[in-house]
Formats: structure tokens, C-alpha cells, sequence
């Protein structure tokens, strides 16, 4: 049961993912986006890390991808196409390959490294995920509330400050 | 039992995806989108690596890069909102004032 859930979640994160890089308008790939987030919610409480995976839920599923969906509608560029294969050549691709061959034995090494299936159980608690982050992971904790502030700072100044150079502007030419 | 391989394995491509996203589309909010897929790959990698050593820093590491992925989307966002007002569109082709 459980490596079914596994399974079919696993596919259905790829299959999202590869629409969210070809759908051609922002808004549906942005659905399929959080489609993709919803699965790996699932994944992420099968890997028994339960406390992430309700603040995936909360912080990517119900907030930062909501701020995109309100940037897109809010812009009015989610109805303007923009042409998806324009860059690719077959050059490119000629590239491409050549790297991956090169990449190949690295890639094989790491297969033969990788573990089997294993029972997982939850360790990724509420309790022991709040005991960890108030005790060993303090500084780091703090720090990221500093982080977050200066985001916001950094982004109402980077989203304002035209504006209020445009309201200058206007007011100088009222004046005039 | 979960085959922690394929965990792995997933993740792997799911970068790859994001990576090829950040590669073909011009849209700015289409790479931002990418870019969000490849950090929730690495998220999944640390969080397989956890329960493979069933030891939690692993996980308090995908839960600084959530909180990290949140700042980048709100200064991103900001950014593409300028870009748009400046440039009238979000296509990363049009944007030359750099001379890139």
C-alpha cells in the first residue's frame, strides 16, 4: 500500500512537473505547479517528515504560489503567449549529448551507491522538529527571521519606488 | 517499505525538469516557477537522505531552504513586477539594457 502511494505520487509529481516547463501560459502552469507540490507533500509525509510536510503544504501550496497567481492576474500577462521553443537548435542538442556522455560514469558510480527500500518511520515529529529548532538550530532560527524581514523590506522598496518617482513626476507637472 | 532509490531517483529528475524549464522558457515568472521546482528537488533529496539515516538534520535543512525559497519568491517577484513596469513584458530576450 504504502509503495503504491509512493508510485503513484512519484508519477504524478513528473507528470506535472514536465506540463509546468511546456504548458505556454503561465496561469495553467502554475496549477500544474501546485499540482506538483501536492504530490510531493504526500511523498514528504511517506518519508516520515511530517512537520514539513504541513508547512509545505501551508507555505508553498497556499502562500508563495498564490503570490505568483496573484502577480500573473494582477500583471495581465497570463493571457500573452510567449513563443516556448524559440531558442531551441539542434546544435544545442549535439551539446547536450556530448555532456551527458560525459556525465555518464559519474552517473553510473552514484547508482551503484544508491539504497534499497528501507522502513521509514516518522522522525520528523512536531515535538522533535521543535526541540531541534529551538536548541541546536537557535542562531540559524533567528537568522532566518532577519532573512525574511529584509525580503520584505527588499521587496516593497523594489515594487514602490517607481511608483512614488511617478507620483514626484506627476506633481512636478501639475506644478509646471 | 519504501524504495528510497527511487526517492532519489525522482528527485534527480525532477531537478533535471526544473533545470530544462530555466533553459527553454523566456517568460521571467515561467524560470522563477523552474527554479522553485529545482529547490523542492533538493528539498525531496534531503528529506529521502533523513529518513535513509533516520536522523532529523537533514529535514531542519529542507526547512531552512523552504524559508529561503520564500524570501527569493517575494524579492523575484518583486523584480518582474519592475521589470514589467519598466519594459512592458516579461520576455527575457527583450531585456538588453545590460548588453548580455
Amino acid at each position: 500500500m504504502v509503495s503504491f502511494l509512493f508510485y503513484f505520487f512519484s508519477a504524478l509529481a513528473l507528470l506535472s512537473a514536465l506540463l509546468v516547463i511546456t504548458l505556454s501560459r503561465p496561469t495553467r502552469a502554475l496549477l500544474a505547479l501546485i499540482l506538483c507540490m501536492l504530490s510531493l507533500t504526500v511523498l514528504y509525509l511517506l518519508l516520515g517528515a511530517e512537520f514539513l510536510a504541513m508547512v509545505h503544504l501551508i507555505v508553498y501550496a497556499g502562500a508563495v504560489l498564490v503570490l505568483f497567481l496573484f502577480v500573473i492576474m494582477l500583471l495581465g500577462i497570463g493571457a500573452k503567449d510567449i513563443p516556448l521553443f524559440s531558442r531551441f537548435r539542434f546544435s544545442y542538442l549535439i551539446l547536450a549529448l556530448l555532456s551527458s556522455v560525459l556525465f555518464l560514469p559519474f552517473i553510473l558510480i552514484a547508482f551503484q551507491s544508491l539504497p534499497g527500500p528501507q522502513t521509514v518511520f516518522p522522525t520528523g515529529t512536531l515535538a522533535a522538529v521543535g526541540k531541534a529548532l529551538f536548541s541546536d538550530y537557535l542562531l540559524p532560527f533567528e537568522l532566518t527571521s532577519l532573512l525574511l524581514l529584509i525580503g520584505v523590506f527588499s521587496a516593497v522598496g523594489l515594487a514602490k519606488k517607481e511608483s512614488a518617482e511617478g507620483e514626484t513626476r506627476q506633481q512636478g507637472r501639475s506644478c509646471e | 517499505m519504501i524504495p528510497l532509490a527511487h526517492a532519489f531517483l525522482l528527485s534527480g529528475a525532477l531537478f533535471v525538469i526544473g533545470l530544462a524549464g530555466v533553459m527553454i522558457r523566456r517568460n521571467v515568472l515561467m524560470i522563477l516557477l523552474s527554479i522553485e521546482l529545482m529547490m523542492n528537488a533538493a528539498n525531496l533529496t534531503l528529506i529521502a537522505a533523513a529518513a535513509k539515516h533516520a536522523d532529523l538534520h537533514g529535514q531542519m535543512v529542507a526547512f531552512f531552504v523552504m524559508v529561503i525559497a520564500a524570501a527569493e519568491v517575494a524579492v523575484g517577484l518583486a523584480i518582474a513586477v519592475l521589470l514589467f513596469r519598466n519594459e512592458g513584458s516579461v520576455d527575457t530576450d527583450l531585456v538588453k539594457n545590460l548588453k548580455g
